[in-house]
């Protein structure tokens, strides 16, 4: 033992992995890492339009927020509808990826979604009462939508197929659906009307209040069902261990098939809420690649739907902001890609000095005591 | 927590002093442009181009939102542009943005909607909302006649007999637009080479450039000895450089990428719509309903010519194009083409825009099919003969 003398040859960065962080130490390490990102994308922008650094600031927050201090408040609703969109799918993939199912066909089950509200609207706008109608339209396009989720999960619980790439070819396949559905009904113009048939009735001031408060509704089911049910604990086992959810009697490919049948179907809201209550119209750019935007909610927001609430906002916020930065400066638009990206860029970079902590070579004193 | 709520209110504070400065100019007048995509597409660079130009000469402020869907996205970005930047006027480019756009006119009476390759304003009731087109078969024609020409060159150096005389064109949609833009094109070519024959193939897609590309090769492989495309991608050019065969582009010269085929372009210059539509606001003039320039006033513009035209294709270009500014040469002269092997004296045309496609107006005047004088957007349907459909799903 004596021999323990022999000399270590520490290198001179340590990287420990840690379990000792409290809670808001690691959500003080991300904020600070989207303020820097923010404070990255100023400068950025300041660079690159030549605005002053403040300047870039408020042009980001016109852009979202429009006059809202002199009492317009159409902007102010449009930045709720977009969050909540957002969020919806965000909610949809939540429990898949809890369950480690990577569900990356968002898009392709809300655009599916959509299709089935679209279709009744038209198909039975006029020979049904609307009070049969609008329930027929939710109702069909919830179903449309787990449908879509579903069909990968059976493919995954029978033949352990790829989900991701299953998923993302579902998307492709949902789209030229669409495109194809678009072409019959609207013909070479490539446009369907609007179809007031079966719309979501406005409420309130304006026509996106219902869909905030559907979401609203949706992301305090979801957080129950998520944290309190059986089944949303079911989720977490098979997400942390298949082995284990096995071994305590979880039947592993029901909850599989269940939650994405259920991540489809809260697609399909979205899908809903994009078409009947909003567009009232339907085309292959509906939904605008946003599924995918979804997958980076809910992972930064650790699937807490309340979190979740907040980075769709900011996402939101971002990109509105910067595509106004980019337009008043005639920059190209995927300024606004780059300006997310970067703050999204840091935020998972972050997650690494959460997981673990960077620690300098002792001084040899200290190693000798 | 309570260092966390202190950054969150600072960085408030900041972001609401910084939306104080500023944005407090004179009543001088906005426009607004929604465009579909960004300066990276042909169809859109040919708007925003034009925008900077006219805004620049009439000396008023241009504000923009590029990449915007043909959804809500349309109706969003013109509430912003008029809440939010306080914008006098808006113009879209997209035909998708217009059910979009009629929604906000609707809400936004004293705002002036202005929109390219529409078809509804002149039904829709709003004193608000304009459409706006160009007479762009005379483009098309002309670009026909330099291609009839090259056609003509190639017979007479033995490359080809007369009846081999084929066209190929790749469209986008069955659609009216496509459908005038392509047989324009072909009766320009027949007028200078009356034995010329065309093939025309869709893609389904304004914007597709492996479907054009493909399409254009499906043609060439068919016998067809010169190419052009209603398409807004380089695929077509492309196929063409690589296989040799002659083009006519579209929206713009590709001479630079198809140095050895490059023909002729045609395009629609926005530029006197857009100061058009400006004047009128300035001096609180209405705007016409329906607005469709011409080559008189410089709206349906031509590029130069590339190298490999055929000889003497200026002198035959600028004397077309004297007849058809003085109106000696009509383009849809039913004396010019048949259908059916018949000449046609009637025809009722799609103008007023549903569903169904109901035509519902006569557009045939004096043996000459008028188009987009019903309305600006064309709506010249007619199958002619000489010109084959090769596949119809779209």
């Amino acid at each position: 033992m004596s021999q323990n003398t022999k000399k270590h040859h520490e290198p001179l960065i340590h990287i420990v992995k840690r379990d000792d962080m409290v809670w808001w130490q690691a959500w003080g390490i991300r904020l600070a890492a989207i303020v820097l990102g923010v404070l990255l994308i100023g400068i950025v922008s300041a660079v690159l339009t030549g605005e002053s650094f403040f300047e870039v600031y408020g042009i980001m927050f016109r852009g979202v927020f429009g006059r809202i201090f002199e009492g317009k408040t159409s902007m102010l609703w449009k930045f709720g509808q977009d969050t909540v969109i957002l969020l919806c799918l965000g909610l949809a993939v939540a429990p898949a990826f809890k369950m480690k199912f990577w569900n990356c066909g968002a898009e392709g089950q809300a655009l599916i979604g959509g299709l089935a509200a679209m279709f009744c609207m038209i198909q039975f706008g006029g020979k049904l009462p609307e009070w049969m109608l609008v329930p027929l339209v939710i109702v069909s396009s919830i179903i449309a939508g787990a449908i879509w989720g579903l069909i990968p999960a059976i493919f995954k619980a029978r033949w352990n197929t790829n989900e991701t790439l299953f998923t993302l070819m579902m998307n492709y396949v949902a789209t030229q659906i669409i495109a194809y559905y678009v072409y019959i009904v609207g013909g070479g113009s490539n446009v369907i009307n609007p179809v007031e048939t079966g719309a979501l009735p406005v409420i309130g001031k304006s026509q996106y209040l219902l869909n905030i408060l559907i979401v609203a509704a949706l992301t305090v089911a979801m957080h129950v069902y998520l944290k309190y049910s059986k089944q949303g604990y079911e989720i977490t086992v098979v997400g942390e261990s298949q082995n284990t959810a096995r071994y305590i009697g979880i039947n592993v490919k029901k909850v599989v098939l269940r939650t994405m049948m259920l991540s489809g179907a809260v697609c399909g809201i979205a899908g809903m809420l994009l078409v009947a209550g909003t567009d009232h119209s339907i085309n292959k750019d509906t939904v605008g690649g946003q599924g995918f935007t979804a997958i980076m909610v809910a992972w930064l927001g650790q699937f807490n739907p309340f979190v979740m609430v907040l980075m769709s906002a900011l996402i939101i916020f971002l990109r509105t902001g910067a595509a106004k930065v980019a337009d008043s400066n005639m920059l190209n638009s995927s300024f606004a890609d780059i300006s997310v990206g970067l703050v999204i860029l840091m935020l998972v970079g972050c997650e690494f000095f959460i997981q673990y902590s960077v620690r300098l070579r002792r001084a040899k004193k200290g190693v000798e005591a | 927590m309570k260092r966390i709520l202190a950054v969150l209110l600072a960085v408030l504070m900041l972001f609401t002093m910084a939306s104080c400065g500023g944005n407090n100019e004179a009543d001088e007048l906005k426009v607004g442009f929604i465009f579909l995509h960004d300066e990276n597409s042909t169809y859109d660079k040919n708007f925003i181009d034009a925008a900077v130009e006219a805004c620049e000469n009439m000396g008023v402020t241009m504000v923009q939102k590029t990449q915007i869907p043909e959804s809500n996205a349309c109706y969003d970005a013109a509430v912003e542009l008029i809440e939010s930047d306080g914008c006098d006027i808006i113009f879209a480019d997209s035909f998708g943005h217009e059910n979009f756009l009629l929604k906000a006119a609707a809400e936004y009476p004293d705002v002036q909607f202005c929109h390219a390759t529409g078809t509804q304003a002149h039904t829709a009731g709003l004193d608000n909302f304009h459409n706006a087109f160009a007479h762009i078969y005379q483009g098309r024609y002309l670009a026909g006649v330099v291609a009839g020409m090259k056609l003509n060159e190639m017979i007479e150096a033995g490359t080809i007999t007369a009846d081999k005389a084929k066209m190929g064109y790749v469209g986008a949609f069955t659609f009216a637009e496509v459908m005038s833009g392509y047989t324009s094109f072909y009766l320009g070519a027949k007028s200078v080479c009356p034995s010329v024959t065309m093939d025309v193939k869709f893609t389904g897609s304004w914007y597709d450039e492996q479907l054009e590309k493909e399409a254009a090769q499906a043609l060439i492989a068919g016998g067809c000895v010169l190419i052009s495309q209603h398409a807004d991608s380089m695929g077509a050019p492309t196929a063409c450089e690589t296989a040799g065969v002659p083009n006519v582009s579209y929206n713009g010269s590709t001479a630079a990428a198809c140095p050895e085929t490059f023909l002729i372009s045609s395009r629609i210059n926005w530029v006197p719509y857009f100061e058009y539509m400006i004047t009128q606001v300035k001096n609180g003039a209405a705007i016409d309903v329906d607005w469709a320039g011409d080559l008189e006033n410089g709206s349906v513009a031509l590029t130069d010519l590339g190298t490999a035209v055929a000889a003497g294709t200026a002198e035959k270009l600028a004397e077309v194009e004297a007849g058809l500014k003085d109106g000696t040469v009509k383009v849809f002269d039913t004396a010019t083409f048949t259908v059916n092997g018949e000449k046609i004296d009637s025809y009722t045309a799609d103008v007023d825009t549903d569903d169904k496609f109901t035509p519902d107006t006569e557009a045939v005047a004096n043996g000459i099919f008028e188009e987009s004088k019903h309305r600006s957007a064309p709506y010249f349907d007619v199958r002619i003969d000489g010109i084959t459909l090769l596949d119809e799903k779209y």
